[in-house]
């Protein structure tokens, strides 16, 4: 912490505001994760903090290195776009392994099939799904 | 002041996201099934990201940030790898 002694004030006012309001939705999300009932309620909770949980702490981040270093420091983009391109991937595809193993099971909770009828490859899927 | 500042910021926000890391501990011990352990999983994952980057807001080094973007990687590929076998049961076709 060498540059903190000319550290303006606002960006310090900024940088803690942004990686409270961040941290406090990751929290918000993680609270879900505990109290949902069924897993395809509990799997969008998380995505609180995918979203504008990291975005927030990762602009406090940016700002806070940019102003110490007096130069634009941008490197936590990086880690932003990685999150938002792969959470909806892994997500989907766990949801959708979830509705598969609850259809081989026939769980109580289990969506109904064909209720925006739907055809083709997803019902015949299904289906084999259900003979093996 | 700024470095006050700064310091109870972080500092909060660590306790934040320490509760969100026992959360999503919780579920993982605790999730009914597999697939809850592997969403827990994922949003501890996360929350231990999160945690690294207020590390380097801490310490003012930018080295936290390699580990952190090296976490988000292994995140996908796991979380991705694991839904693939409770998918299948197998992970590479």
């Amino acid at each position: 912490m060498s540059g903190l002694a000319t550290f303006p004030e606002w960006a310090a006012v900024l940088v803690a505001l942004l990686v409270i309001a961040g941290a406090a939705i990751t929290l918000i999300g993680a609270i879900g994760l505990v109290r949902f009932g069924s897993f395809f309620e509990r799997v969008h909770a998380p995505t609180l903090g995918t979203s504008f949980g990291a975005a927030f702490v990762l602009l406090a981040s940016a700002v806070y290195f940019s102003v110490l270093q007096a130069r634009p420091v941008l490197h936590e983009v990086l880690i932003f776009v990685f999150i938002t391109v792969t959470t909806p991937v892994t997500l989907m595809l766990l949801a959708r392994a979830t509705l598969y193993r609850d259809r081989v099971e026939a769980a109580a909770t289990t969506p109904a099939r064909g209720d925006r009828g739907q055809s083709g490859p997803r019902a015949r899927r299904g289906a084999a799904g259900r003979e093996r | 002041m700024s470095a006050t500042i700064i310091f109870w910021g972080v500092a909060i926000a660590q306790v934040m996201l320490a509760l969100a890391m026992a959360a999503a501990t919780w579920r993982l011990l605790r999730g009914p099934r597999a697939q809850d352990r592997v969403l827990a999983l994922d949003s501890l994952y996360l929350s231990a990201m999160l945690v690294l980057v207020t590390f380097g807001i801490r310490t003012g080094s930018t080295v936290y940030f390699e580990a952190a973007l090296v976490i988000g990687v292994v995140s996908f590929v796991g979380t991705l790898a694991l839904a693939k076998f409770l998918m299948r049961g197998e992970v590479i076709e």
